[in-house]
């Protein structure tokens, strides 16, 4: 089913493309942080802060909002810059990433910074809180959804599988995990640091519904968030396939650009001192069509 | 002599007339009486929840509790996010297991993010017994002490242990509460003062003149008391103070004792490393220098056997106590 028309799909696109080109800038600002992530995260991000979730950047205390919480805490840049795009703060403070004095920490911080619902950056422990909190939100008998952002590299945490097994058992309705599956970790690829497949019948035999999507397809996003939150009774978990850093041809697909900022990458393709204007040109050729199915 | 206005037990230095019950069993009662006054309570528990003695509050308030499993990691995660919703968590296992296997998320998802959780680490110090050393904790009080944030917890007794999840509820921080699984002596009483953060004068030989100050925590504040008893046969003017507040220390109760007797022995049931001792000499260091000898476990690991003869064994006795206070009045504070 098709919960989204066409218009509003270029729309989220380009509203993505801003929001990549922000991340480029503020690890350009930064000197350091990870490239790959944020950038092959960038649609999904889009999709739930300009399309999907219930939240208010002028109230981020709205009691009736949708809690996202961010365990893979390192690609923070997206989550900060879409955060400034949806009006939470400046733009402008987006340059001060990284910086001594500034709210948007290395990893983020709850109490730095409106619309960070948690501290993170430890692996695996994201997911546990957001059981958390629909656990006490059933309690209460709130509608809130939690979206539990999580990443591929992470399922190799314990943790993980705890607050997965746990949310089986409690049939937790009201949690949309969403995990980037961009098969990259920071020593490597996935399927040769620690195997994490099939996740999908992993998770389905943790009593999970699970729905693949391209991560990079706005409407896929959109559909499958949208069929997440009318399945009752079981926790969902919707796997996005992303390309790390996606959007800038060469950074995409490498596990070497996990950690490292445009300046201070791989040279074999662009030397170091042209990768940052290097990146915002490729973008800026490609506004409005990032669209997998076009590849 | 007992110190008056501490209103202990009239028989608290006769062993054989005092009721015994384990530090627990206070926690349980008082954590159903939290959870009638504060409906955000809830309880958390792996696995292990007629030991830790959440079992009442489990069946009064079923739906306010939440079985994890072994699962001690995700139960600290867990309950952050519970606490972000406006619940106050209570999580209970073994002090070994939480907070000794969850270290990191109690750090990260607990203290640095600001929710708060009450922490519960029974069956604390080598008193457990015939469990052995994998299950005695005693590098607890340390690893909670250095988080920020953090406020640490060691009742001395059941009474005691009640009033402390009572206050803890009140204060909602991030708090660690240390109980122990054997029975021990109550020796205190409902009129016994009780903050969080206050040590308390439990005997005091006399209030203008001290030669020795006893600083304890825990079911040890009880030996304390009897060691002062003997040292007082001696003819030494003792204070015995009952720190059940590690962290925020009572720095003017501790100091106002160091100024006066010049000379400190720590009393707990923990390494001497990290704990008590340590939070005491990191203080008087700063403020006040004067000697002090730690009684407590020296850098071993527990053993298999009952509660009596392991205080003894690793030198947490009464008579331990007596030397330790002897040995520290011979130490010259210059």
């Amino acid at each position: 089913m098709n919960y989204v028309d066409d218009k509003k799909v270029i729309e989220l696109e380009l509203k993505a493309n801003d929001i990549r080109q922000s991340i480029i800038e503020m690890l350009v600002s930064a000197g350091s942080g990870h490239s790959a992530g944020p950038l092959g995260m960038a649609d999904v991000f889009t999709a739930l802060y300009f399309h999907l979730l219930k939240h208010d950047p002028k109230n981020p205390a709205l009691v009736d909002r949708d809690f996202v919480v961010l365990s893979n805490g390192h690609i923070c840049p997206v989550q900060y810059a879409t955060l400034a795009h949806a009006g939470y703060f400046p733009v402008e403070e987006l340059k001060t990433l990284r910086k001594f004095g500034s709210r948007l920490q290395g990893h983020p911080h709850r109490t730095k910074l409106p619309g960070i619902e948690t501290s993170s950056g430890p692996l695996g422990s994201g997911i546990a809180q957001a059981v958390g909190m629909a656990i006490a939100l059933r309690m209460d008998k709130k509608t809130n959804f939690v979206y539990g952002l999580v990443s591929d590299g992470e399922q190799d945490c314990g943790i993980a599988w705890e607050a997965a097994m746990l949310a089986g058992r409690e049939q937790l309705w009201n949690l949309i995990a969403i995990m980037d599956r961009n098969n990259i970790q920071i020593d490597g690829f996935t399927e040769d640091i620690m195997p994490l497949e099939p996740l999908r019948a992993k998770y389905e035999a943790f009593g999970w519904h699970v729905i693949d999507v391209d991560g990079h397809n706005m409407a896929e996003i959109v559909n499958a968030v949208e069929e997440a939150k009318a399945i009752y009774e079981k926790p969902k978990m919707i796997i996005a396939h992303t390309i790390p850093g996606k959007g800038v041809d060469f950074m995409e697909r490498r596990f070497e650009w996990h950690g490292n900022p445009p300046g201070k990458g791989p040279i074999d393709k662009v030397p170091a001192d042209r990768q940052a204007e290097e990146a915002l040109r490729e973008l800026r050729t490609l506004n409005g069509k990032i669209r997998s199915e076009h590849e | 002599m007992i110190f008056k206005n501490a209103q202990l037990h009239e028989d608290s230095l006769d062993i054989a007339k005092l009721e015994q019950k384990p530090t627990r069993a206070g926690f349980g009662e008082g954590l159903v009486e939290a959870g009638d006054k504060d409906p955000s309570i809830v309880a958390l528990c792996a696995d292990l929840t007629e030991s830790t003695m959440i079992l009442p509050f489990k069946k009064k308030y079923p739906a306010r509790f939440v079985e994890i499993g072994v699962a001690e990691q995700n139960m600290a995660g867990v309950a952050s996010g519970m606490s972000a919703i406006g619940k106050l968590p209570v999580i209970s296992s073994y002090a070994m297991f939480s907070p000794g296997r969850n270290w990191e998320q109690i750090r990260t998802t607990i203290c640095y993010n600001e929710q708060p959780v009450i922490i519960v680490g029974s069956h604390a110090g080598v008193s457990v017994g015939p469990d052995g050393a994998t299950h005695q904790a005693v590098e607890d009080m340390a690893i909670m002490r250095v988080l920020p944030n953090m406020t640490v917890v060691s009742p001395c007794d059941m009474v005691e242990a009640k009033k402390a999840i009572l206050a803890a509820a009140v204060l909602r921080k991030p708090l660690y509460l240390r109980l122990h699984r054997e029975k021990s002596p109550i020796f205190t009483t409902l009129a016994t003062p009780f903050e969080i953060g206050k040590a308390e004068i439990f005997f005091d030989s006399d209030a203008s003149a001290c030669d020795v100050a006893i600083i304890a925590t825990g079911p040890l504040v009880h030996n304390a008391l009897l060691a002062a008893g003997e040292l007082e046969k001696l003819g030494k003017k003792v204070r015995v103070i009952n720190c059940h507040t590690i962290k925020p220390l009572d720095e003017k109760t501790i100091l106002d004792a160091a100024r006066m007797a010049r000379h400190i022995v720590t009393v707990e049931e923990h390494q001497v490393a990290g704990g008590l001792g340590s939070a005491v000499a990191e203080l008087v260091a700063r403020e006040y220098p004067v000697p002090i000898e730690f009684v407590g476990v020296q850098n071993r690991f527990g053993e298999s056997g009952d509660k009596n003869e392991l205080i003894e064994y690793f030198g947490m006795g009464v008579s331990h106590i007596v030397s330790a206070a002897q040995k520290v009045m011979n130490r010259s504070n210059q």
